[in-house]
This record gives C-alpha cells, sequence and structure tokens, in this order.
C-alpha cells in the first residue's frame, strides 16, 4: 500500500533522510518510532507531497507522489506534527472546506456527522477552533484527515502536549481506525507503539535502524540477561566474585540502595542461568543476597538499544529497571 | 480551486481586514473624487484615478499581505499542498479572492461617478470605462506582485512592507523616467513603468499592448509564486 524506496532528504550539508525504505501492507498500523529530530517527520512529508525528496521515490498503492500528484494524495488523510487549522473557522466551516478541497463526493452532511461522531467532535461543532482545548483540536486535526475516507492515514505524533486521558482516547480512535485503514503512526513515546501497532520502523540520525514486528523487535536486539542483585558484603570483593563466577559476562556496582547493601548490575551469557551459582558462591562467603530484579527487555531498551551508541550500556540498564 | 477561492473570501470578513479595506477604499476615494471632479467641477475622471493610483500603495498590501505568510507561519499551507489540488490552482484561487475583492469594492466606488450626471453635465463614457478597466488590469498586476512577496516571508509585516515598496517603485519610474536622459536607460525604466501603460486607456480607447503588458506581469509574478513553493519544497 505504502512503498517508500531510498529516499533520501538533504538540507545543504545535513542529511535529514538517508536512503529510507520501508513498505505498509495495506490494512496494516506500523508505528514509526525514533527520537525528536531523526528525520520522522521529514519522511512522512515527504511520502505525502508536502516536500519533495532529493533522492528516491515514495508510492501509495502504486502511485508515485512526484509523477501523479493528484492521484496520490487523493488516497491520503494526513494529520502534521502541528495540525493544520484556521483558528478563525468554527469546526464545521473548516470540515466542510477541507470537504470541499479534497474534491470528495459523498454526502457531505452525512459523511462529516460520521467522523464527527467516530472522533466525538459533536459538541464543540459550531464553536471557533482558536477557542477549543488543545485534545479538541487535534481531533478536529485527525477527524481533517478522514474527510473523504481515504485508504491510507498518516498521523505525525497526534498525541503530543494531550493529558493522559485524552492520549487514550486518542490511541483508542487510532486502533479503531486500523480495523479500515491503512496506518503511519509517527511518535517518540514508546508504550503507544506498543499499544497500538502492528509493525515498528525505526528510524535514527535519518536512517532505518529497525524494521520489525512488535513482537519480534524486542527478540532481535536481546542478546543477554541482565539482573540486579543487592547483596550485603565488601564492594570489592564481592564484584570480584561476581566476575569471576563462570556464565558471567559483565558486572558492576551501581551504587548502594540501603544501609548495608550495594545494588550491583550483572550480565549472563546468552542461555546460562548464574542466579544459582551465584547464590551458592555467595552464601559461601555468607554475604546474603537481599534482593534480585531480572529486567526483561520493555521495547524502551530495545529503542535505547537501537538508538544509542552500545558505550551507554550502564545508563541503558538502569533507565531499563522495573 | 473553487474551495480555496471561497476560503479566502470569507476569510477577509472573518477578520477584520476586509472591513477596513473596503471602507477605507471607499472613503479615501470618495475623497478624492471630491476633490478632483467635485470642487473643480469637472467631469473627467483621470485625475481622479491616477490619484487614486497612489492610494494602491497603501491598500493592495492590505489584501495580499497575509495570504501565504500566515499560511506558512500557521503551517496550514500543509493541508493545502498535501491535498489533491495543484499548486498552481492554489495560487490562482488565491490571486482570484484578492482580485474579486479588489474589482468589487472598485466598481462599488464607481457609483460616485452618478454624481457626474448632475445638472446637465455628462461625463465621456467610454473613458470612464477605458479608464476604469485599466485600473482594474494594474490592480491585477498589483495583487499578483502582493501575492509573490507575502510568499517570500512569513510575516504579515514585512510581507505588507515591502508590497508597499514594490509598487510604489513601480509607479515612481515614470516620474523617474522624466529625468533620465540617457534614452536606453529611459525606454527601459519606461517599460518597466506601470503608470506609463495608463496613459492610453485615460484617452478612452483599448489599448491591446497594454492589455497584454498587464496581464504578462499578473502571471508572471503567480508563476513566480508558484515557483517559490516549488523550491522550497525540494530544498
Amino acid at each position: 500500500m505504502i512503498e517508500i524506496n531510498g529516499v533520501t532528504k538533504r538540507y545543504g550539508e545535513k542529511l535529514a533522510a538517508d536512503n529510507v525504505s520501508f513498505t505498509v501492507k495495506a490494512g496494516e498500523i506500523m508505528g514509526f518510532l525514533g527520537p525528536n529530530g531523526a528525520g520522522k517527520s521529514t519522511t512522512l512529508n515527504i511520502l505525502t507531497g508536502y516536500l519533495s525528496a532529493t533522492e528516491g521515490s515514495a508510492k501509495i498503492d502504486g502511485i508515485d507522489i512526484l509523477e501523479n500528484p493528484i492521484a496520490a494524495k487523493q488516497k491520503i488523510g494526513f494529520l502534521p506534527e502541528q495540525p493544520p487549522l484556521y483558528m478563525d473557522m468554527t469546526v464545521k466551516e473548516y470540515l466542510y472546506f477541507v470537504y470541499d478541497l479534497k474534491h470528495c463526493k459523498l454526502d457531505r452532511e452525512k459523511h462529516i456527522r460520521e467522523i464527527c461522531n467516530v472522533v466525538r467532535l459533536n459538541e464543540v461543532f459550531n464553536r471557533v477552533i482558536r477557542n477549543l482545548s488543545k485534545g479538541y483540536k487535534q481531533r478536529v486535526g485527525i477527524a481533517q484527515a478522514l474527510v473523504g475516507n481515504p485508504p491510507v492515514l498518516i498521523f505525525d505524533e497526534p498525541t503530543v502536549g494531550l493529558d493522559p486521558k485524552q492520549i487514550i482516547e486518542i490511541r483508542n480512535l487510532i486502533k479503531k481506525l486500523g480495523k479500515e485503514h491503512t496506518i503511519i503512526l509517527s511518535t517518540h513515546i514508546l508504550p503507544e507503539v506498543q499499544a497500538i501497532c502492528d509493525r515498528i520502523v525505526v528510524i535514527n540520525g535519518g536512517k532505518i535502524v529497525a524494521n520489525e514486528k512488535t513482537e519480534n523487535i524486542a527478540r532481535a536486539v536481546e542478546g543477554k540477561r541482565r539482573m540486579t542483585f543487592h547483596i550485603c558484603g565488601p564492594q570489592n570483593e564481592v564484584l570480584k566474585l561476581l566476575k569471576a563466577t563462570p556464565g558471567v559476562s559483565y558486572a558492576e556496582a551501581i551504587g548502594n540502595r540501603d544501609l548495608d547493601s550495594v545494588a550491583y548490575l550483572v550480565e549472563s551469557e546468552e542461555n546460562i542461568d548464574i542466579r544459582k551459582p551465584l547464590f551458592f558462591a555467595l552464601a559461601e562467603k555468607r554475604w546474603p543476597i537481599i534482593a534480585m530484579d531480572v529486567m526483561g527487555m520493555d521495547l524502551e531498551d530495545v529503542f535505547l538499544a537501537l538508538v544509542a551508541p552500545p558505550a551507554k550500556a550502564t545508563s541503558r540498564a538502569k533507565g531499563g529497571r522495573k | 480551486m473553487l474551495a480555496v477561492y471561497k476560503k479566502e473570501l470569507r476569510s477577509y470578513f472573518i477578520g477584520p481586514i476586509g472591513y477596513i479595506y473596503v471602507a477605507s477604499f471607499l472613503m479615501v476615494s470618495a475623497l478624492v473624487f471630491i476633490y478632483t471632479n467635485l470642487y473643480s467641477g469637472t467631469t473627467d475622471i483621470t485625475n481622479y484615478y491616477a490619484l487614486l493610483l497612489y492610494l494602491f500603495v497603501v491598500l493592495i498590501p492590505l489584501l495580499t499581505m497575509r495570504m501565504l505568510s500566515e499560511e506558512k507561519k500557521s503551517k496550514t499551507e500543509q493541508i493545502l499542498l498535501t491535498s489533491p489540488v495543484s499548486l498552481s490552482s492554489i495560487i490562482a484561487a488565491k490571486f482570484f479572492a484578492a482580485f474579486t475583492l479588489f474589482g468589487g469594492t472598485l466598481l462599488l466606488s464607481c457609483v460616485q461617478f452618478s454624481a457626474l450626471y448632475y445638472g446637465d453635465s455628462s461625463p465621456n463614457l467610454a473613458i470612464v470605462v477605458s479608464t476604469t478597466f485599466g485600473i482594474l488590469l494594474i490592480g491585477s498586476a498589483f495583487v499578483a506582485i502582493g501575492i509573490f512577496v507575502s510568499a517570500c516571508t512569513e510575516n504579515q509585516l514585512i510581507s505588507a512592507l515591502l508590497t508597499m515598496v514594490a509598487i510604489a517603485i513601480t509607479l515612481v519610474m515614470s516620474i523617474l523616467s522624466g529625468y533620465i536622459t540617457f534614452t536606453p536607460l529611459r525606454a527601459v525604466v519606461r517599460w518597466l513603468s506601470i503608470f506609463d501603460r495608463f496613459y492610453a486607456f485615460t484617452y478612452g480607447y483599448f489599448d491591446f499592448a497594454a492589455l497584454i503588458y498587464y496581464l504578462s506581469i499578473t502571471v508572471v509574478f503567480l508563476f513566480l509564486t508558484v515557483r517559490v513553493f516549488e523550491k522550497r519544497r525540494w530544498e
């Protein structure tokens, strides 16, 4: 349905998108993930025809956005990062304007009513957009994308600046829309993609660094198992022992958590359970383990592992602590 | 295209700008008319329009200053540029919206010419029609210049000021050309002078060359506006 092939965008010296390629199948919800400034918006703007790529092509349903922009744009509903709202119009005027702009052929009253029901805009239908809350403005932005019922929906950071309740509402809405549309959802918020998306494409520094199904992506970067132990005992000697235990690939003291215990981060080699040998080894020395955590990799770790240089392993471990 | 046209026309009157434009145009044109015709007791409206042209320096920017600059600033241009509408039809729609308000107000102000029929006097109708037509053409060129300028900046004020300067320059050219003794340069300056072409209309005849000249200026500046957008998309 959506096909991006080798898209490169250069702003002078700066590469905003570097050979970006991915495809989205019909009916899929794709999460487009990346830190701020990674090239998400640039890529989406190219896909929607707002910008032109320096190299490469973007196709919607087989139609190239540059060769036949009008036909391609007909198939896209786009919510840009900042919703393109005319502040001095009412919601009604605005949606009617978008309806005319997109040369929509559906029954106007009925179609706009339906959209307002879906995104729940009915109670503000006759109000001026300027006076609406951020959440409502965002919904007007989504409504605008739905006008004309395009098969492809592209949402660029749709939940930015919303309160938690609104975020959940918008997510549920997108999930619902995903049943009938092909969706690209760009975000830098991880739980969002985890909750909604079938597939995740991660972009960083203008490059695609991962393109996996949501459940696979965690597995893709999960090599070693990591745990933290809280152990009472002299720090240096405990550390020496931890490192000497077979199967331990990495150990580090990460600080005092309470009065007499020290927390250690330990990584094991793949497929080796080091918990038991560690317990006996420490018991022999009479250094009790008073707490232990096994840290699963959640998307947060995955994400940081993908976008951060490997040297930041320790801070990553702390951040990923559950 | 019709959607954008209607939107632009409506947006003049959602805010104060449309009202300010119409009111100030009618008011100042009436004052000029009183001065040039009623006080001096003539039915010749050439002087009236010649003076009115200088008014355009201030009034035309009102119509065009926010047209594209505001869309750029508030990022609303994104919905226009990602809609299934061609760039040139968006620009054309904007031009026609501004020109409609310009032309509509101008024609409305023509009502005051009825005063020329006072008593047993009557104006030369051919001159009234041809000069009005000429003014419409000049207005279309100015509006196109204004739209082009507003595409180049995000700031309404800068857009307005630059448009004023641009229009003022085209008007001053004809005065300037009188002082130039070097013939080729004078020819160039006169060629650029929007004012000079207007004289034919004041004699009551329809100058086809002038028509082409003004329409070309309009088209060229609208084309340049499209290019500004194209260029921005590619860089």
